[in-house]
């Protein structure tokens, strides 16, 4: 129930209400419950680049290919080789955290800007096969008629309120998931890579593995995100793995707020509906988006999410100092003092956990 | 024998770092390297952790080889350390520091953490109280929320112990850990790395400090040029003629 008066769970748990509650605003109207879906896809994606670039402090520019191996996996599957859905996602979610994995045995030897630019190139790489190989990929054909998940006679998932809510609830599994690794010792793990790894080494953690792991996990997300957009949308072309979907997400991520556990959901949805909202200027949306970026990077770097996080912290720590202030008068007496220090304890538990729940 | 080192040495192009050091630690003591600066007493502790991989020579631990272990194996094997300048993760309590360094000692996986497992419920309560003790324990427990970028530089010092506390190990390397702490407060520091072995935790430290280590440490080695110039007790050190001479005496004119 402590976690009721947390106000980060509250946050985090007020934006998932408002989205869930969107079909029942625009249920009618597909397009935009379309729109909505396919921005869920996209945050799942982002939810990945938050575990490597938000906690390992990694910037990987493969995310967009990663989206784009899960979504063609879906994609080639259900038409080319006729598989269910729910086979294609497993094999397409699977076979994109191999790759990741794989790939990060190598891409990890680098360091800093070095990885971006080598991550960056292996988002390349993907774009470059799925653009090219048209014996298998159909190039810029693309592919049609992407199968709809199957459940039988129980959901028709070719409606687009029952599509949302599949994707609305494995988003939910992913903030779960972002939210219960930020708050053990996984977390922390990646954390203290993120600010030295130096000292992360020094104090025992295995660096080269965990960041093995974070780099296999964002691929997870990534591939997750991508084969699920596949099935939304029913047709997919090479732009799905583009390297400009990459420098999306990076947006998406910055806008919201990276290592928190709120921010690329709502970085995702915000910045998706200014797209939407800008549309009829095609290109010249970037003049009005680009200098809002700029001012968000510069007065609010943590995102809007690490923004108002910051917020609650500065609020928490001069309630905190008020309490110590509080108890410090009982110190005089032996067995006060030590119930006193219980006390501080506890309050300071749930400070200590509000801190970890950025 | 906690530590043997035998013919520990690290060249670095054609400078000897370090050449041919041999230094036995015996459980339950304290043992300082000094030496003047460049003697290579910070090479010898990155050899010996593992950021530095040997050039010649060995280093057994519990009489296990550890010559070429990485350093997050020497910390899981019981062998911590702190730095010369103080690292600590600035933009986090002193809690969470300590905690940091309760992840070596974590078994919990990603999977306990979704599902919260017992396993992981029973270990975070434990690491959060195995914390909290490491931090009273080096007598900072009451900034434990403040940001260790906010905190004075003894207590970010003493914070610097109890992460390495945290990590439970029966060896620490303390490189010069009471440098920067003011004059008056380096007996109060000096307490708290004579009261180490008495949790069985063994220590290796550079010290410039001549008095702190003279009072402190139960073995003494000299280094000068990365070779061992002698070995013994703090009064055996202070009338070794060689030392007096290489070190004892200049120091002494440079630092009055």
């Amino acid at each position: 129930m402590n976690a009721l008066k947390n106000p980060r769970i509250l946050g985090t748990l007020a934006v998932l209400v408002v989205i869930a509650l969107t079909p029942l605003a625009f249920g009618d109207e597909n397009y935009i419950m379309r729109v909505i879906t396919v921005g869920l896809c996209s945050a799942i994606a982002v939810y990945g680049m938050n575990i490597i670039l938000g906690f390992t402090g990694q910037l990987s520019l493969a995310q967009g290919g990663f989206f784009g191996i899960g979504a063609y996996a879906v994609g080639l599957l259900t038409t080319d080789f006729d598989w269910s859905f729910w086979q294609a996602f497993l094999v397409g979610v699977v076979g994109t955290s191999a790759i990741g994995y794989l790939s990060g045995l190598i891409a990890l030897r680098t360091k800093d800007e070095y990885f971006a630019i080598f991550t960056m190139a292996i988002g390349f790489i993907i774009f470059l096969i799925i653009s090219r190989w048209e014996s298998v990929t159909h190039a810029h054909s693309g592919v049609n008629n992407v199968k709809f998940p199957e459940a039988g006679d129980i959901v028709d998932f070719s409606n687009p309120t029952a599509m949302f809510y599949l994707v609305f609830v494995i988003l939910l599994v992913c903030v779960y998931i972002t939210y219960a690794i930020r708050r053990s010792s996984v977390g922390r793990t990646l954390l203290t890579i993120r600010t030295s790894e130096d000292l992360a080494d020094a104090i025992g953690v295995n660096v080269g593995l965990s960041k093995q792991l974070a780099f296999a996990a964002s691929a997870f997300f990534g591939g997750l995100g991508g084969g699920l957009y596949a099935s939304v949308v029913g047709f997919i072309g090479p732009d799905a793995a583009t390297v400009d979907k990459t420098f999306e997400f990076l947006m998406f991520i910055l806008v919201g707020g990276m290592g928190t556990v709120a921010g690329p959901l709502v970085g995702t949805m915000i910045v998706t509906f200014l797209f939407e909202f800008f549309q009829d200027f095609q290109a010249y949306r970037f003049i009005v988006l680009g200098p809002v970026i700029i001012a968000l990077v510069i007065f609010a770097p943590r995102g809007i999410v690490g923004y108002l996080g910051g917020f609650i912290d500065r609020r928490a720590r001069k309630r905190r100092i008020g309490s110590i202030r509080t108890n410090g008068q009982s110190r005089s007496d032996g067995a006060t003092h030590t119930n006193a220090s219980t006390r501080a304890g506890n309050s300071a538990d749930t400070a200590t956990t509000t801190e970890e729940e950025k | 024998m906690l530590l043997e080192i035998r013919g520990l040495g690290k060249r670095f192009g054609g400078l000897d770092a370090v050449k041919n050091v041999d230094l036995d630690v015996q459980e339950g003591q304290v043992t300082a390297v000094i030496g003047p600066n460049g003697a290579g007493k910070s090479t010898l502790f990155n050899l010996i952790h593992g950021f530095y991989r040997p050039t010649s020579g060995s280093v057994a631990f519990n009489g296990r080889d550890i010559t070429h272990s990485s350093p997050h194996n020497s910390v899981s094997g019981g062998i911590a350390r702190t730095f010369q300048t103080t690292h600590l993760f600035d933009d986090s309590t002193l809690l969470e520091n300590v905690l940091a360094g309760r992840i070596v000692r974590s078994k919990s996986n990603v999977f306990d953490a979704i599902f919260h497992t017992p396993r992981h419920r029973r270990e975070s309560a434990l690491n959060h109280d195995k914390a909290l003790e490491a931090l009273e324990f080096c007598g900072v427990a009451e900034f434990r929320h403040d940001l260790a970028s906010n905190v004075p530089q003894e207590v970010q010092k003493r914070t610097a112990v109890a992460m390495a506390l945290a990590t439970e190990p029966e060896l620490m390397l303390l490189d010069e850990p009471a440098g920067g702490i003011p004059e008056e407060e380096t007996t109060d520091f000096g307490n708290l790395i004579r009261s180490l072995p008495s949790r069985g935790v063994s220590v290796l430290l550079v010290e410039h400090k001549m008095s702190m280590i003279m009072d402190l440490a139960d073995t003494i080695l000299v280094l000068d040029h990365g070779q061992k110039l002698a070995i013994g007790s703090p009064a055996e050190i202070q009338s070794n003629p060689d030392v007096i001479r290489a070190y004892l005496g200049s120091t002494k004119d440079e630092e009055n």
